[in-house]
């Protein structure tokens, strides 16, 4: 080796040591990492939150809870907070993989919606581990112009829409989406069957196994991360997909001035209510800052700004009066009393179980 | 003592490649399997531990359950079809392309050759996600393709490609095309051209030629590249779920859902050593009994 390359690898040695080190320290005190869906806060969100405290404040998307579940799972993934449903919430606290969050350290706490509070209880007894989040239904988006146009006074509040083949054949050219969700359509289709939403009964999935392979040929994709787009640029007329992604696309479409509207109802028959909620995995490397970062999410100015920014009902009861107005009385984003008592929750199955209602989605994927 | 220093050298150099395949091939794979013999729970790991010490009493639990139930199900039968039907049209779409190209850059003067060559090494320069991404935008029914095709006039009304088998195949060719091309070059460029005069001054045609001597000494290459396109394309995962349409499930696809949905690391564990002991041992078998006798 000639001098000036001993020297030259002598110099990569040290920098990339001294690399090493500075992120070593750095990690330990300065670093905040956070999990959540992409497009799931404000704009200013994390920026604000790094200019009060000084923490280097990082956010990664997944872009399905089950990819997110998996990791913590797996353990190391190196996360302090993270957003999952309250129905996975309550599989990753049987697992072990969540830390409990004491709620007497954080002083917004108390702005959390009471009854709100109880509903996500049913997932994680006492409310120890899962700080609701937002909250939204599984419903219809459509595209008002395209759906007039193949039928006339179409019924875009009803499932009938997607169940009824005679219908939904008439929106195959246009275009119908659909959330891969098995743990919310399945039961969807059960309860518009007028069966336990939860049934785990053969005889029963096989009946909602039917009713989604007449809905099969008339869909064009299953994709969930694409319906917002797709909603918003016209490709698709009809979907099924969640409240406030309808209205990202709605504010798309809007933005673009490109003539498209995109509607959202709650169906009539009755359809899944679920929690996003922030929980704090059981090996975060900086839980102290994880606790910091929940206590602002539950400030009700950073609440509304991330509400009024995704279209997602918040869990803060504080924070409706600072949201804005066309969203907090939208009917299908904070429903009055008598459509919220036909949502249910989205029920977490045991492995096995969930197995069975897997392989119905599996069936209707393939369309066989 | 002279001469056992570079035998010593060489056995040394044999065990590199083996060492690599223990590490990067055999450990995972072993991993795999064990977590294959294993059984769900609630827990971190979501699998039940194979062994357990009481005392010093060892005691070791293989479930074979895991196993019975994927050869059981007609769900897992489908989509390996699927995936071999995928791959096969795949391979020969790619071959059909292929050789034509890598055979004309073979022709070339040796200057225009590596530029050539170049040019299909370029794409690796992107992400392949960035790729298969540029084709949703050419497929879509609003996308690159369909707007040409209609202000030219040629169609009416938009082809639907995106979200089908086709753009899947598509997509597939489009990503592991080079795979094919490089062996298939790299072959035909070291073949020796005497041989073709030798067979045209016997009176051979030029067509006769190519059939009788310069294809049947290609099969090597042709042979590595369906290998390297094939195999991978069994176990393909992006390329279906971003262009393909949901009614084709392939193998990938499955493993995903059970690892993934069905939180069932122990199945989706099964399926991938399944797919390993019913597809792809055989096609490497077969893929080195094929080398060996062409080279002999």
């Amino acid at each position: 080796m000639s001098g000036s390359c001993r020297s030259l690898m002598h110099s990569v040695a040290i920098t990339s040591i001294a690399l090493l080190y500075g992120q070593g320290g750095a990690r330990a005190d300065e670093k905040l990492f956070i999990y959540n869906f992409s497009d799931y806060f404000a704009e200013d969100t994390i920026s604000n939150f790094a200019k009060r405290t000084g923490v280097d404040a990082r956010v990664d998307f997944f872009d399905s809870l089950e990819v997110l579940e998996t990791r913590l799972l797996a353990g190391g993934s190196g996360f302090d907070v993270t957003f999952p449903s309250a129905t996975v919430g309550e599989r990753l606290i049987q697992s072990g993989a969540l830390k409990p969050i004491d709620a007497s350290g954080l002083k917004n706490y108390k702005n959390l919606d009471k009854d709100l509070l109880k509903l996500v209880a049913e997932h994680d007894p006492g409310n120890q581990y899962l700080v609701p989040y937002m909250w939204l239904t599984t419903g219809i988006a459509y595209n008002p112009r395209l759906v007039e146009e193949r039928v006339g006074g179409a019924p875009t509040n009803s499932l009938d829409m997607f169940f009824k083949p005679e219908l939904a054949q008439k929106f195959q050219d246009c275009g119908i989406g659909i959330v891969d969700a098995p743990n919310e359509v399945v039961p969807i289709a059960l309860n518009y069957l007028g069966l336990d939403p939860y049934s785990t009964k053969q005889e029963d999935l096989d009946k909602a196994k039917d009713l989604l392979l007449k809905l099969r040929p008339y869909i064009r994709h299953m994709q969930s991360g694409q319906l917002v787009a797709d909603m918003a640029s016209g490709q698709l007329c009809l979907a099924m997909m969640w409240s406030g992604d309808a209205g990202v696309a709605a504010a798309r479409a809007e933005e673009a001035n490109n003539g498209i509207a995109v509607g959202y109802s709650i169906p009539k028959e009755g359809t899944i209510i679920s929690f996003d909620t922030m929980a704090v995995p059981s090996d975060a490397p900086d839980p102290e800052q994880a606790l910091a970062f929940i206590d602002y999410v539950l400030e009700p100015k950073t609440v509304a700004d991330i509400s009024n920014h995704v279209f997602y009902a918040n869990a803060n009861a504080a924070a409706t009066p600072l949201v804005d107005e066309a969203i907090r009385t939208d009917p299908n984003v904070y429903p009055p009393a008598e459509v919220r008592s036909k949502l249910f929750v989205d029920k977490s199955l045991p492995p096995r179980q969930a197995r069975e209602r897997t392989r119905v989605w599996t069936a209707f994927r393939a369309g066989n | 003592m002279m001469q056992s220093k570079p035998n010593l050298g060489r056995h040394a150099l044999v065990l590199v490649p083996y060492g690599w395949l223990a590490v990067f091939f055999l450990m995972p794979f072993l991993l795999v399997l064990a977590i294959s013999l294993s059984s769900v729970r609630l827990g971190m790991p979501p699998y039940e531990p194979l062994y357990a010490w009481q005392g010093s009493l060892l005691s070791i639990r293989l479930n074979l359950e895991n196993f019975v139930f994927v050869l059981g199900e007609n769900t897992y039968l489908l989509a390996y079809l699927t995936s071999l039907k995928v791959a096969a049209i795949s391979t020969v779409l790619m071959l059909a392309i292929a050789y034509p190209l890598a055979y004309g850059i073979a022709s070339c003067s040796p200057g225009s050759r590596s530029f050539l060559i170049f040019l299909v090494i370029v794409p690796f320069w992107s992400s392949m996600l960035i790729r298969v991404y540029a084709w949703m935008s050419i497929l879509r029914n609003d996308g690159l393709l369909n707007s040409l095709l209609l202000h030219l006039g040629v169609i009416s009304e938009p082809l639907r490609i995106m979200n089908t088998e086709t753009a899947i195949y598509i997509g597939i060719v489009y990503t592991y095309l080079p795979f094919m091309v490089l062996p298939i070059y790299a072959n035909l460029s070291a073949s020796d051209r005497t041989l073709i005069e030798a067979a045209r001054d016997l009176g051979c045609s030029r067509m006769a030629a190519f059939w009788r001597v310069t294809f049947p000494l290609s099969l090597r290459g042709v042979a590595a590249g369906c290998a390297l396109v094939f195999i991978p394309v069994i176990g393909e995962f992006v390329v279906p779920d971003l262009l393909g349409g949901a009614d084709t499930q392939m193998i990938g696809r499955t493993i995903w859902i059970e690892f993934f949905n069905n939180r069932d690391w122990p199945v989706a564990s099964a399926v991938t050593v399944l797919l390993l002991v019913i597809l792809v041992i055989p096609i490497v078998l077969f893929q080195t009994r094929l080398s060996r006798t062409s080279t002999a």
